[in-house]
């Protein structure tokens, strides 16, 4: 039985990074970037899969009680660690309850639809009301390639839950294919794939038209019947020619696909397409979604009311309007790690595990403390209070979702950046506890006394070869 | 509390201070061998074996630890102890020392700072953590953070730290055991790549090798040695919140070194430090840190730096000269070894034997330390 009533989005958050590479610097326009042949999205040095999924699972959440949230699977194909779960940094980062069900979703594109299918199917089984489904990729492309080209990096989270759907998934189909077409081994830096031709006939094309058609006629639907398509797509063409060799109009019904504008977005692609008709779409519309790799996906959804409450938060329209262009493609190549640079990032002995283990409150989850006596916010916890010495009466406090503003600042060349100065500051939280933090996505012009800022997490550092997050402050972009 | 159970009890009677710089052809012992025998040399000391009963030592970059000032000296059967405190470790290292003598136990004490960071294959301080959150971290970052706002409150600028930086340089030129003897000028200091805004590079002291040493005695005792011995007045240190995280904090100022002058006024009775002290060596690691050490000191004004280096109170022909040897900025900062090099400074100028740096008349000198992020401050106040 395909049909799964009363069970949908609940919410929905994306994240695309700030920065924008222009598609000419990478096909050779020499080191600065060319115009006119369209851009991709690309992560900040400090970003990854995980930091990306934090921010989008952010904007997913607001106004959303966290504990309410009774899992979180993780969709990605671009993991920090090949051993260890990202799920649980990303738990943590959010606050979400300890007995949270937390799963890593991996290995494919259709990723991110696998996802969904199995949080939908948690809730309408009953083992849990509410699971927060995140897709998130930076995949590596060989620098200068055609993949490096269409590649995006970004991040798109959903509730699935059953109260106040605003996406009630009506239907669902999947199938499993193997084929090799997109790959990349354990020593593989880089993503590979097979000939592009036997790549969009075989696999993409017949995978996608066969979950479509198999939809539509077991559910006795008919492309007229959906106000969009939301499909993945390797290029513009493929994409359109298969929207219309399921009877779909590749101009009025097909969800763009942001192609010379976000770039192909991985695990995350389908999933930010859909977050893009979601901003769109009206109470009675119906949305087909049909996602690929290593098989297909469908799924029915029809629009619902609770649709138009979800329109204010951060989603696709506001980070694609919120870009700066990336103008050096070594700049690019750096924060990457493919370049080589006296700054490596990865040297030294690394962080000690016992140590991350004690801060986690503070480094993952961003907690402070207030003083049960006197009230003064403070970070980090603190054993005895920094104003009235009370010993041990503190209560953690969450200061992540908080702003704050610069008490002062500095423009660190000497610290070892890919992309210098390092901005550092001392940030007053919203209630007064004072952070030592980096400050990202600024450019130095823009820096000043009590600005306003809000907090991201991200890499902090790659000591040890490992990925260290931490919470970084960022100007407030209205 | 007795402030005053120290002042004047404990003489300084012999000091020595080997060149500061990149000593790539010494090693610690080395540079230790050279500071204790000068001391040894000045005091009149010609059996140490005998005559040395305790040594207190102090580095932060130590390869051995207190066996590396014992092995060096062949100082053995006696107590060698080594402190750590920041910056201010070479501070703290006399301070147990003058403590040694002051309760009675002790005749006679060698105090040597001393530090090797240049044998660690990188320039610059080191900034290893443990922890997540700290890095990357440079001191440099850590010592600007008060700029922007005391510069928007005081409308000081990068010039007047330029002007520091300009000074010491100058002074520098006059010490021999200084490692940097060149003149530099304003605009050069200006032009310099920036390290940590305001820093430029001039603005920034070096790290170098270096080690120097005291021989502390009795009052009783001091006239033995010799006809002009320097009496401790006054040796403090205290610690303050880390800035970056105190909620009180107002980045105008260092709090450590507001509550370490606080102490060693007290303990030296001093009332008016501007008017009574002849001269200072203070902490001069980044040029922002020897403006504000300036106000924290009370030897300005709060908000009246930017005047006073406009008008040269602070220069060798000054009112007050500060950072007479050229500082931490000619002399680069080996951690440990830098209190002591300033003792070695104030010793010097109040036995009027500092040559083309001689300040007239000086009866009343101080020294001053600032390290951590900073955190912490030592101060040490010594006359004829």
């Amino acid at each position: 039985m395909s049909r799964i009533a009363e069970v949908g989005i609940t919410a929905y958050g994306a994240y695309v990074p700030m920065l924008r590479l222009s598609l000419g610097a990478i096909s050779g326009g020499g080191r600065k970037a060319g115009s006119g042949s369209g851009e991709r999205a690309v992560a900040y040095f400090d970003e990854d899969a995980v930091t990306m999924a934090v921010a989008a699972a952010t904007a997913c959440l607001e106004g959303i009680e966290r504990s309410s949230v009774d899992g979180v699977l993780f969709a990605s194909t671009s993991y920090p660690y090949r051993e260890k779960q990202a799920a649980s940094v990303i738990a943590k980062a959010l606050d979400l309850r300890r007995d949270v069900a937390a799963a890593d979703v991996a290995g494919s594109l259709r990723a991110g639809t696998n996802a969904l299918r199995l949080a939908a199917d948690a809730v309408r089984a009953g083992s849990a009301r509410s699971v927060l489904v995140i897709a998130s990729d930076c995949r590596l492309a060989a620098p200068r390639s055609a993949q490096e080209k269409s590649f995006g990096d970004g991040a798109s989270a959903f509730l699935i839950g059953r109260d106040a759907v605003a996406a009630t998934i009506e239907a669902s189909h999947t199938i499993s294919d193997e084929i090799i077409d997109v790959w990349r081994t354990e020593t593989d830096p880089f993503v590979k794939s097979w000939e592009d031709r036997f790549v969009v006939e075989h696999g993409y094309m017949r995978n996608l038209r066969e979950v479509i058609q198999a939809l539509l006629s077991r559910e006795k639907l008919a492309p007229r019947d959906f106000a969009k398509l939301v499909l993945y797509g390797p290029d513009a063409r493929s994409h359109a020619a298969v929207a219309k060799a399921c009877g779909f109009d590749s101009k009025t019904q097909l969800q763009p696909g942001l192609f010379g504008q976000l770039g192909n977005t991985g695990a995350a692609f389908a999933p930010m397409l859909l977050v893009a008709a979601l901003e769109q779409a009206k109470p009675g519309d119906r949305l087909l979604v049909a996602n690929y790799g290593d098989g297909a996906d469908a799924l029915a959804l029809s629009i619902a009311d609770p649709i138009t409450k979800l329109w204010t938060r951060r989603g696709l329209r506001w980070h694609l309007e919120r870009r700066v262009e990336l103008d050096n493609y070594d700049k690019y190549l750096g924060m990457r790690n493919l370049q080589v640079s006296s700054s490596d990032r990865r040297a030294g002995q690394g962080v000690s595990a016992t140590v991350h283990y004690r801060d986690r409150d503070e480094d993952i989850s961003f907690h402070g403390h207030k003083c049960r006596r006197c009230g003064t916010e403070q970070f980090p916890l603190q054993r005895v209070c920094f104003q009235c010495f009370a010993r041990d009466e503190l209560e953690q406090i969450r200061l992540a979702d908080r702003h704050g503003k610069l008490m002062a600042f500095t423009f660190d060349y000497f610290a070892g950046s890919p992309d210098p100065p390092l901005i550092v500051t001392t940030t007053e939280i919203d209630g007064g506890a004072r952070v030592y933090l980096q400050m990202t996505d600024a450019r130095a012009e823009e820096v000043k006394l009590d600005l306003p800022v809000e907090l991201t997490f991200r890499k902090i550092h790659e000591y040890g070869g490992t990925p260290n997050y931490f919470w970084k402050c960022t100007p407030i972009r209205a | 509390m007795n402030p005053e159970a120290i002042r004047d009890k404990v003489a300084i009677v012999g000091m020595g201070c080997c060149k500061f710089g990149e000593n790539w052809d010494q090693a610690p012992e080395d540079m230790i061998v050279e500071a204790a025998f000068e001391a040894y040399q000045d005091a009149g000391i010609e059996e140490p074996q005998k005559q040395i009963e305790a040594v207190f030592c102090g580095a932060v970059y130590p390869s051995k630890g207190t066996a590396e000032v014992a092995d060096a000296l062949k100082l053995y059967g006696r107590p060698v102890s080594m402190v750590t405190n920041y910056c201010a470790t070479g501070t703290d290292a006399f301070r147990y020392g003058v403590f040694a003598i002051a309760c009675g136990m002790y005749d006679t004490v060698l105090v040597v700072g001393f530090d090797k960071p240049k044998d660690r294959g990188i320039s610059g301080p080191s900034a290893v953590t443990t922890g997540v959150r700290g890095l990357p971290m440079t001191p440099a970052g850590w010592f600007s953070l008060c700029a922007a706002r005391y510069f928007e409150t005081y409308g000081a600028g990068r010039e007047d730290l330029a002007r520091i930086a300009v000074k010491n340089h100058h002074n520098g030129t006059l010490a021999p055991k200084s490692m940097l003897k060149k003149e530099i000028t304003v605009e050069e200091a200006l032009a310099a790549p920036i390290i940590s805004w305001p820093f430029g590079l001039y603005d920034c002291c070096a790290q170098s090798d270096g080690a120097a040493a005291a021989i502390l005695t009795k009052r009783d005792l001091a006239k033995s040695f010799r006809d002009d011995p320097v009496y401790v007045k006054a040796v403090a240190i205290a610690l303050a919140a880390n800035p970056q995280a105190d909620p009180s904090f107002d980045f105008l100022r260092w709090k450590p070194t507001v509550y370490a002058a606080e102490q060693a006024y007290k303990q030296a009775g001093i009332a008016n430090p501007a008017k009574e002290l002849d001269l200072a060596q203070v902490h001069d690691c980044f040029t922002l840190t020897e403006l504000l050490t300036y106000e924290d000191l009370g030897l300005a004004e709060k908000g009246s730096a930017k005047e006073h280096i406009a008008s040269g109170t602070f220069a060798l022909d000054g009112e007050l000269p500060v950072n007479t040897d050229g500082g931490l900025k000619t002399f680069g900062h080996p951690t440990g070894a830098t209190g002591v090099r300033m003792l070695y400074e104030n010793y010097k100028q109040l036995q009027g034997k500092a040559e083309r740096r001689q300040v007239k008349n000086a009866t009343l000198a101080l020294s001053h330390n600032l390290g951590g992020a900073p955190q912490t401050c030592g101060i040490a106040i010594v006359g004829r």
